[in-house]
């Protein structure tokens, strides 16, 4: 079990796929970040995805994807002192890389991974 | 390739050939000589352990997210992958393996939503799809032509 299961959290959505997840994460954060599969999150927690992996804040809060095997993907929101750190250090990381963060909005068509028909799928 | 280390990674198993191809890949690769190792959820962990308590088929098991986890620290690594999956989620972890890891990967994709999901897999792998839910002979018999190739 990762410390997320014993954090103060909030789900935006449940049972999701990840393409869903990550086209909320980008709709509805004031700032997105991407980042690769296994970053780290919250001292022990390696985030699952498809790349790109969008992480977004609101406010003081994180908003990221989860995925468990049998439960499909969440997205969840933490707000406390930790998701101000992990924002500062995703804006650091942006800052290192040269690049502006993206905004909601504002992704390139180049970094969006192509639509598939697992999506419709998916709904079924 | 004998010799090679094998991950054997387990979606949910709420599809029935997923542990019966678990068990027959596994016993399989140990006898053409691989270090094979199964990772998955409890669920997937407990159905192993009593299908095959006294661990004649599967040598090793171990928890996925540990798993992930030590290959992303760079504590653990393997050469080959099979992945297994019939949703989403499998083909997410599927996703991130293919990320974190130099393995070799192979995509085990079955159940009633095997051909989208094929379709939808982006990553470099070797698919191996049969749409089936309770029968496991095709999937069998299309690993047991994988399995040649890498033996050779």
């Amino acid at each position: 079990m990762s410390c997320i299961e014993q954090m103060k959290y909030e789900i935006l959505l449940n049972r999701i796929s990840f393409k869903e997840a990550r086209e909320y994460i980008e709709k509805n954060s004031d700032e997105v970040y991407y980042v690769s599969p296994g970053y780290k999150i919250f001292k022990d927690y390696y985030i699952i995805g498809i790349p790109p992996i969008a992480v977004g804040s609101k406010g003081n809060a994180l908003i990221f994807p989860y995925t468990k095997p049998c439960h499909g993907s969440f997205v969840l929101s933490i707000d406390n002192e930790d998701s101000i750190k992990e924002i500062n250090r995703l804006r650091e990381i942006e800052t290192e890389k040269g690049t502006a963060s993206l905004k909601k909005g504002k992704l390139s068509e180049g970094s969006k991974p192509p639509a598939t028909s697992y999506q419709n799928m998916w709904k079924k | 390739m004998t010799g090679a280390k094998v991950l054997l990674m387990m979606g949910c198993p709420e599809v029935p050939i997923q542990t019966s191809i678990a068990l027959y890949l596994s016993h399989k690769l140990n006898k053409a000589g691989f270090d094979v190792t199964v990772a998955g959820n409890d669920a997937v962990i407990k159905l192993l352990k009593v299908s095959d308590f006294e661990g004649y088929y599967v040598k090793k098991m171990v928890n996925l997210d540990k798993t992930l986890e030590d290959i992303i620290e760079e504590r653990l690594d393997f050469d080959i992958c099979f992945a297994f999956m019939h949703n989403d989620s499998g083909m997410t972890f599927a996703a991130t393996m293919s990320a974190i890891s130099q393995a070799k990967m192979y995509s085990v994709i079955f159940g009633r939503n095997a051909e989208a999901l094929e379709n939808a897999i982006e990553f470099d792998s070797v698919k191996i799809v049969a749409s089936d839910v309770h029968n496991p002979i095709r999937l069998k018999n299309k690993l047991d032509k994988v399995i040649e190739e890498i033996v050779k």
